[in-house]
């Protein structure tokens, strides 16, 4: 069965926003009709509200807490939720909150997406990371999450980086790191994330190679 | 040297203080700066240290007194209504002369204010904040890189001034990831034989206390710690200069508001304003002598701050009102954009205000 809904967590800061964003864009230019779910309720920094206009120019449905990015620091969620779990055409996108804190608040849908059964859990992982340098260090972060969401998962999404200073011989060096997290879970590792910049460098190296653009911050 | 890591700016903060030797950590949940606290509950249990989430800002502040009692280096962090609540505990810590570093991950005031970035503790970090006659090293970073080199800085001149040093970061930093890279060199250990550890009737006893009886000795005690904080003055001051060899206008600008304050410089030099920039990375001492260098040279300053203008009121005093500065700000959690301030960067260069 073609996974209808996407689902991305992982490690605080492992980049599950970012590319949760990017896999929107791709799939709705593949005239796919998209809505994408931001489920954070623990980080009111660096969300998925942030990019709105972006999704909105891009046509994607945008989900998220009427308080994200403002001072209401309440972990509240809309109830539009549910229905765009029931969305049958196009794909829906989960945006999870960081760790198995973050994961609490997938658990009172995981009853319904695992019915419904048409899913891909992925486990974004950047091994650049301090607390997920190392495949076992990030098999116990994967097990605490599902513990905490109710739903196994289903992939990893190998995103080794080091932000803008993250040349192509780095995502190489962590490409053996994620064949271990892979052999150990026995899941497949169903895309390797680099930044846009780096990705002609990288083609025909890696295997399932996803090309992501960033946010642009004023500070940066 | 070793392989670089992407770290939150709180992370590398937690990182940082441990590599320092520090293994006491006290702390109370409180957005932006909640990472600092989850990152010393995860690695603390696992070297042997202790993470304790305290029942309250004041508890946690008074554990840090205890353990800094005892000569080991010990933090706890926070944001801004949380350092308020430990304003007390940071008197009674200067009042003993004892070595700690606080961590405060700033968000918009006053009053329970906003989760969004904030620099608005600057007269409380630099002023006091709490009562009595007494000064915190301030230290405010700009790069995730420097959350860690200042942390480690921090217990340092903590140690070797028997002084409180502070963090003054803000949420945008303390949340924003960047790749950074730990020095392999110790950090700066100083002997503490005012330390409670214990006699073993084989001395006599050391006291911590900033209680005085008699006034003349509480006199007496003050101004050898304001001795002692000329010092400071004379040797810690730190700052960088960009850009300044032969600037006509002078951003003065810490934190995040100087990364802005940067790309507003560039954009100024593209279109022929010789702009330049001192960013203070230590606040307290202000690096006052380099302003008034600055102030023989430059037209004006423009002080970028994420207040309603605090640091402008030292930048005037540091180049004693002898040129016009001017003040570009956002508050309440809002980050000015690079073209605000180059629009007073412009508006400098032809001497309005």
């Amino acid at each position: 069965m073609e996974p209808r809904i996407l689902l991305f967590a992982g490690h605080y800061g492992s980049g599950k926003t970012n590319i949760a964003l990017n896999v929107a864009l791709a799939r709705r230019k593949a005239g796919e009709p998209v809505s994408i779910v931001d489920l954070d309720i623990v980080n009111p920094y660096f969300r998925t509200k942030d990019s709105a206009e972006e999704l909105a120019r891009a046509g994607i449905h945008l989900v998220s807490s009427p308080f994200a990015n403002s001072n209401v620091d309440l972990p509240g969620l809309p109830a539009e939720i549910y229905p765009v779990l029931e969305t049958r055409d196009g794909c829906v996108i989960l945006d999870i909150g960081g760790d198995d804190r973050g994961a609490v608040a997938l658990g009172r849908y995981a009853p319904r997406i695992l019915e419904r059964g048409d899913y891909d859990m992925t486990f974004v992982v950047n091994f650049y990371r301090p607390l997920t340098r190392k495949a076992e260090e990030a098999l116990e972060v994967m097990r605490e999450i599902e513990t905490a969401g109710g739903i196994p998962f289903t992939s990893i999404t190998h995103n080794s980086n080091l932000g803008r200073e993250t040349r192509p011989e780095d995502v190489l060096r962590k490409m053996d790191e994620a064949d271990r997290l892979s052999e150990m879970s026995g899941l497949p590792v169903v895309r390797t994330t680099v930044y846009q910049g780096i990705q002609p460098e990288l083609e025909g190296k890696i295997p399932s190679l996803f090309g992501i653009h960033l946010q642009q911050h004023v500070f940066d | 040297m070793e392989e670089k890591v992407l770290m939150k700016g709180n992370e590398a903060i937690a990182e940082a203080a441990i590599r320092s030797g520090c293994r006491h950590y006290f702390g109370y949940p409180i957005t932006p700066q909640t990472e600092i606290a989850a990152y010393m509950s995860k690695v603390m249990p696992k070297i042997g240290g202790t993470f304790l989430q305290a029942e309250s800002e004041v508890a946690a502040i008074n554990m840090v007194y205890g353990v800094a009692s005892t000569g080991k280096r010990v933090m706890t962090s926070s944001s801004s209504p949380g350092i308020s609540l430990k304003s007390e505990g940071l008197s009674y810590l200067a009042g003993s002369d004892l070595p700690a570093l606080v961590i405060n991950v700033q968000r918009g005031g006053p009053g329970l204010g906003g989760i969004q970035p904030s620099q608005s503790d600057y007269f409380q970090a630099t002023k006091g904040g709490g009562h009595g006659d007494y000064h915190m090293i301030v230290l405010a970073p700009s790069s995730v890189q420097e959350m860690a080199s200042l942390t480690m800085k921090g217990f340092e001149l903590a140690d070797k001034y028997r002084m409180t040093s502070m963090i003054l970061a803000d949420g945008t930093i303390g949340q924003m990831m960047e790749a950074i890279t730990f020095p392999e060199t110790k950090s700066e250990t100083v002997d503490t034989p005012w330390a409670v550890t214990g006699t073993e009737c084989k001395r006599p006893h050391n006291i911590i206390n900033s209680l005085s009886l008699v006034p003349e000795e509480l006199e007496r005690f003050n101004i050898q710690r304001f001795e002692r904080y000329a010092e400071v003055e004379k040797n810690e001051c730190m700052w960088e200069s960009y850009e300044m060899e032969d600037a006509e206008i002078c951003v003065v600008a810490f934190g995040i508001a100087a990364r802005v304050a940067k790309n507003a410089i560039v954009a100024a030099r593209a279109e022929g304003i010789k702009a330049g920039m001192i960013r203070p990375i230590t606040l307290w001492p202000f690096p006052k002598a380099a302003l008034y260098e600055a102030s023989k040279k430059v037209k004006a300053f423009v002080s970028v701050e994420l207040s309603m203008g605090q640091m402008i009121e030292d930048i005037e005093l540091a180049i004693r009102c002898s040129r016009p500065v001017s003040l570009c700000r956002r508050v309440g959690g809002v980050i000015p954009n690079p073209e605000e301030v180059l629009n007073s960067i412009r508006e400098a260069m032809k001497g309005g205000n």
